[in-house]
């Protein structure tokens, strides 16, 4: 037999990395439809099935010259090493095409849009899960040949388009295919489905960039309001700030100012000043964290704070503005309320709060009544009366029964600190971010005290050890970790099991 | 109501001779049936042959005019039953479904069928679903057509050769009395191709002259002692006639190479990529010329003996490439040689893995691997592959392996099914972890975050009797999931029935989104739409009552959490005997927003007033506690940086693509959770008195915030 002759000829070939519902199906067949109309031959491939819900998936594309009546034989998935073209429709999926092999830089030309489409792992952590993309990023720029990322997700939504026709632009900037920008664009008029805003999304994508980092941009403070006095205590306040704490901490001293200002008055924020300068006559190191951890101690989440946030002129806009209502349209928002006994009862002057959560028969009978879902329309007079109402309870705040009980937890906890940290700096600051734990409302809220309370409880296991901070804060991790607090069973069972080092 | 009009691809149905076909690959096998004169198709929807299904359920003018019947069988079983018609008559008949999931519901048909054997053609096109994007277990359909001998056809994969496997099989068919099996993978299914058409041929013999000159032979019924004389006949008869026809129509192919010293036999579906492999070391190129000679099994069973005896007859060295476990191929070929004295080495899954799908990276190591061990001298001269191995073993690329997340399928933007687990959440919290028995459908996708709920899936409407063993009397009820796809494919009996009949004392909820919606949203016979080719609405609860369900209750919103969590509460602990019903029905957002999503924009155009809901979080209230995500996992509820330079964790944040199902507003109240969710509804088109009205209010609400702002000292920073 002859030697046969193999010809060079080799198709071009592109992968694209999608979320089920992006549109990568669209893009796909966009490609082939445009190389079809330019004579060439293309095929595509993919395998859905139920990635279609929103899981990750893969479509490959295969774009060939024909030859005579030769058929092409194109492969059905991509080759690793051997990929012309990734298009990737978020920043993770852009990492899993590297992971795969698909991504070379003898190769690969990488479009990647470098939004987060965030999975549940990450959004579902009690604290912060989100994962660093950062990897991602450098990967990209050592793998790819050529690499054009850019957050192509905002430019479509931008157009009011998918992210598909973004990609679709940022392809034809990278002249990776043999077809000019009036074949792309003929392509998706072609297709007849949302031209107009597609086309839009086209052109940002081709003309995307990855945008500057914003320069930082710092306005000095101005008082708005309030009397004359209160005027110049918090300027004597601010003053303060200026001189009496270390520099890196005023910015964050000053924004917890602000907070104090706004939820309470200018007393309440000069009684925050006294607690921070307490801290850090005790521990310099300390002001930074101490100025955010009491701020949030102090402006804790109440019913009259979430009644006079939602009843705000500025909240009205942006409702109207993030539910896209345009001038000529009305919006009526629903609030979902769920009042519970507790937080009646912590609404009452402390005396009577207490009163009635000691007597059964009060209980039952408030709890009776009042102790329901309520869906109050914010933007209706009756319902925004109500908030309004609630809301104006702010004068009276401190002497409220939940008041009384926030000042002793306050109090113990700023014993606890202030008892630390002259002797050990770093474990009294791992007990100011401690406080990160409690938050939210009703059971979440209850839910953090709790852990609050186991974590700071292994407190006297740590006495002495020099590495106590270190300790502290990977129990507070662990009570991060997940929402029953089981993590810190596994860290608490460690340190019983850590020698005394004394 | 399907998810999707394919209304486009009907067309191209009726193309005629001559006309190019541009498409998928399963929609050429729809085309090629039509031009093959099949007389009756059926079938069960699933990924990769949905489409098949789908495309002539839209088709029934086509269809009329050819005279073809189409059904969508209830099941699998129902769908092979169909092809009895084929058996006594010769009319061409062709099923459908996902394999091996539908394969093993339909072998008891099946195996019936081979038995007898069939006079019209039969063909059973079968979606291999293996390898990436599956979603069953990873088993071979070649194991079934062995055992109950049916024709397997493997047709390389490119829209000429499936169209030609699919004419070439009835003819087989007919030709050896037996039924065979057209085996597609995933990518096959889905591949975007042309091939030039025939006209549609109306069946050789109508169905009608069937019904109106009945035909019967005891000899083709599965009762002794026939039965025992079709075992001989299949292998006597049916099984060399099989064998001649392929060999004389050629349908397994031979590419020659001038490397003769070594070959490779492979299945037809993997062509491609053992092509794409070989030109990578420098032995074939694009235009499918190859310097390894190759046989190419477009018919994997039965094997023609002479054939591959004759293939690898004097060579170094022959490599067997076969997807999946176990070898059935390598070892009859071992076999065969062995018997026909022919030493050739054989090599198969000695250089191959026995298990998991042939990527072209796998392919190319194996084909290298088998160069060198059969061929050395050759070896020396290939070419190195394109390799991604320097940047795998980068340190800034195995970074990511701590970086990148998997991304499993979730329940889509405002699925009805989230909410039921987000109550069944809420009472495990209250009556602690229970036994819960998963079923088959999107519903399955609670076993993962954030729900995680579901212990075990032993197939289609098989959840509830999947606890039967666990149907004893303890502290805690197990609980068992259904949708209302596999409760009419096979949960009504096997489910329901079997609980009725054993007086189970566990708890059942039927997820009823009127639709099979994890196959792409075909109609059931609980389908709320009118069906002008289906009978539909027939309510699952009315069928559970006549199988002798008597506690059921039917939630017609599955949004309203708290009561479906009362509802559950209820069924654990109600002193009640006999199972547990809980039927919870709300429509598949996806069909849902693909039906009202166009007729809200038309009717906003005509000036119509409209309302569109969709929710918010006050970023401001929330905490960065994320409990209500852990209560949702809905993909347009995410989570974003705080503004707040004081907040450290990030907060809720809903974008765009809410469409406003209330699951978050509900989950909020239900679980208590906070007061950071609201709901916006937005007016279009409003009405000239509530227009007034609503400006009048804004007017005072705008006065008394203006009042408030006064009294209010602030500080900007």
């Amino acid at each position: 037999m002859e030697g046969v002759n193999l010809s060079d000829d080799r198709p071009l070939t592109l992968a694209i990395l999608a979320m089920g519902g992006q549109g990568g199906g669209v893009l796909a067949d966009w490609i082939v439809a445009m190389a079809e109309r330019e004579g060439w031959v293309a095929q595509t491939t993919s395998v859905p099935g139920v990635a279609q819900r929103t899981g990750a998936t893969i479509y490959y594309v295969e774009l060939i010259r024909p030859r005579g009546n030769a058929a092409p034989v194109l492969s059905l998935m991509p080759v690793p090493g051997d990929v012309d073209v990734v298009i990737a429709a978020e920043l993770m999926e852009a990492g899993r095409a590297i992971q795969r092999g698909l991504v070379t830089p003898e190769r690969t030309l990488m479009v990647a849009s470098t939004h987060r489409s965030l999975t549940v792992p990450e959004k579902a952590r009690p604290g912060d899960g989100i994962i660093d993309g950062r990897p991602v990023l450098e990967a990209m720029h050592f793998a790819a040949r050529e690499l054009i990322a850019a957050d192509m997700q905002a430019l479509a939504t931008a157009s009011g388009s998918m992210i598909s026709a973004s990609l679709f632009g940022a392809l034809a900037a990278s002249r990776a295919l043999p077809f000019t920008r009036e074949a792309f664009e003929g392509t998706i008029r072609a297709g007849g489905v949302g031209v107009t805003s597609s086309l839009a999304a086209f052109d940002a994508g081709f003309n995307a960039q990855a945008p500057s980092p914003e320069p930082a941009t710092r306005t000095n403070g101005a008082i708005l309001g309030g009397t004359a006095n209160e005027r110049t205590l918090l300027t004597s306040l601010l003053d303060r700030i200026d001189t009496e704490f270390p520099a890196d901490a005023r910015a964050m001293l000053r924004h917890g100012l602000a907070r104090l200002v706004d939820y309470q008055d200018v007393d309440y924020a000069a009684e925050y000043l006294g607690h921070v300068a307490a801290l850090v006559a005790l521990a310099p190191s300390l002001a930074g964290e101490a100025a955010r951890q009491i701020a949030l101690a102090m402006a804790y989440d109440d019913v009259i704070r979430v009644a006079d946030l939602k009843t705000r002129a500025a909240r009205f806009a942006r409702v109207r503005r993030e539910a896209e209502a345009r001038e000529n349209q009305l919006l009526d928002a629903t609030e979902f309320m769920h009042p519970r006994l507790a937080e009646i009862c912590a609404t009452l002057p402390a005396r009577w709060g207490k009163r009635v959560e000691q007597s059964a028969l009060l209980s039952a009978l408030l709890k009776n009544l009042a102790e329901k879902p309520r869906r109050i329309r914010s933007t209706r007079l009756a319902g925004f009366l109500q908030l309004y109402a609630v809301a104006g309870l702010r004068r009276w705040r401190r002497r409220l029964l939940r008041h009384e009980r926030e000042a002793d937890f306050l109090r113990n906890w700023l014993e606890l600190v202030a008892s630390e940290a002259p002797r050990d700096p770093p474990l009294a600051l791992e007990l100011l971010r401690c406080r990160r734990l409690v938050k939210g409302y009703s059971d979440t809220h209850q839910r953090g005290e709790d852990k609050f309370a186991r974590v700071t409880g292994a407190l006297p296991l740590l006495a002495g050890r020099e590495d106590a901070a270190d300790w502290l804060r990977r129990l507070r991790d662990a009570a991060l970790a997940d929402e029953a607090g089981k993590a810190i069973d596994g860290v608490l069972a460690t340190i019983a099991t850590l020698g005394n080092v004394n | 109501m399907a998810e999707r009009s394919f209304a486009r691809e009907v067309q191209d149905l009726r193309l005629g001779d001559g006309q190019e076909f541009r498409g998928e690959g399963i929609l050429a096998v729809t085309k090629a049936l039509l031009q093959s004169g099949v007389g009756y198709v059926g079938g069960y929807q699933g990924a990769p042959i949905s489409h098949l299904m789908d495309v002539l359920a839209d088709a029934q003018e086509v269809l009329a005019d050819l005279g073809v019947h189409f059904e969508n069988g209830a099941s699998e079983a129902a769908a092979a039953s169909m092809l009895a018609a084929s058996v006594m008559y010769p009319i061409r008949g062709a099923v459908t479904w996902k394999s091996t999931a539908g394969t093993n519901v339909a072998s008891d048909a099946l195996s019936n069928l081979a038995s007898g054997g069939v006079t019209g053609g039969a063909l059973i096109v079968i979606g291999e679903d293996y390898g990436e994007g599956s979603s069953i277990m990873q088993e071979r359909t070649h194991a079934v057509a062995m055992k109950s001998q049916i024709w397997l056809l493997d047709p390389r994969p490119n829209l000429p050769s499936i169209v030609q496997a699919v004419e070439e099989g009835f003819a087989l068919s007919e030709a050896s009395n037996t039924p065979v099996m057209l085996e597609l993978r995933i990518r096959a299914c889905h591949v975007h191709g042309s091939f030039i058409a025939k006209a549609n041929r109306k069946p050789a013999m109508p169905l009608a002259a069937a019904l109106e000159h009945p035909v019967r032979d005891t000899g083709r019924i599965v009762l002794p002692p026939a039965s025992f004389m079709h075992e001989k006949e299949k292998t006597e008869k049916r099984l060399p006639a099989a064998r001649r026809f392929i060999a004389e129509r050629g349908l397994n192919e031979t590419f020659t190479g001038d490397l003769d010293e070594i070959g490779i036999v492979l299945q037809g579906g993997l062509y491609n990529g053992v092509i794409r492999a070989l030109q990578g070391v420098g032995l074939a190129d694009v235009w499918g010329n190859t310097r390894i000679s190759l046989h190419v099994l477009n018919v994997t069973y039965p094997l023609v003996p002479a054939a591959l005896v004759a293939f690898c007859a004097g060579k170094k060295g022959v490599l067997v490439v076969e997807e999946g476990q176990p070898e059935f191929i390598e070892q009859a070929l071992a076999t065969e040689l062995r018997r026909a004295d022919v030493a050739t080495p054989l090599h198969g899954k000695n250089v191959l893995p026995m298990a998991g799908e042939y990527t072209a990276s796998v392919l190319a190591a194996g084909i290298r691997r088998f160069v060198e061990t059969a061929a050395p001298a050759l070896a020396a001269t290939l070419k190195a592959a394109p390799s991604p191995a320097a940047v795998l073993d980068d340190p800034r690329v195995t970074a990511l392996a701590s970086t990148v997340p998997p991304r499993p399928p979730s329940f889509c933007t405002g699925c009805p099914e989230r909410p039921i687990f987000a109550a069944m959440t809420l009472v495990q919290k209250e009556l602690g972890q229970h036994h819960i028995g998963a079923d088959i459908g999107c519903h399955l996708f609670a076993i993962n975050p954030p729900f995680e709920i579901g212990t075990t899936t032993m197939g289609y409407g098989l959840g509830p009797s999947s606890t039967a063993a666990l149907q004893v009397k303890a502290g805690k009820r197990p609980i068992a999931m259904m949708g209302d796809g596999g409760f009419w494919h096979n949960g009504l009996l096997n489910g329901i029935g079997n609980a009725v009949f054993n007086k189970h004392d566990g708890v059942v909820v039927v997820v009823d989104n009127f639709y099979s919606a994890a196959t792409g949203g075909q109609d059931l016979l609980s389908s709320r739409a009118d069906n002008r080719t289906r009978s539909t609405r027939h309510p699952i609860e009315t069928a559970i009552r006549g199988v002798g369900g008597k506690w059921v209750r039917t939630l017609e919103r599955t949004y309203d959490v708290a009561k479906l969590r009362d509802t559950l509460r209820e069924a654990l602990t109600t002193p009640a005997e006999g199972p547990k019903f809980i039927v919870a029905s709300s429509e598949c957002m996806l069909n849902r927003q693909r039906r009202e999503r166009p007729a809200f924009a038309a009717a906003v155009k005509r000036g119509e007033r409209q309302v569109r809901p969709r929710f918010g979080v006050d970023e401001d209230v929330c905490t960065g506690d994320h409990a209500c995500i852990r209560l949702s996992g809905c993909p347009s509820l995410s989570v974003k940086p705080s503004a707040d330079p004081l907040q450290e964790d990030p907060v809720a944040a809903i974008d765009q693509s809410c469409v406003g199902c209330g699951n978050c507003g509900e989950v909020a109240e239900a679980a208590v959770l906070c007061p950071s969710f609201y709901r916006a509804d937005v007016v279009h088109n409003p009405a000239p008195l509530e227009a007034w009205w609503a400006r009048l209010r804004a007017r005072l609400i705008v006065w008394l915030q203006a009042r408030r702002e006064r009294g209010r000292m602030a500080l900007t920073v």
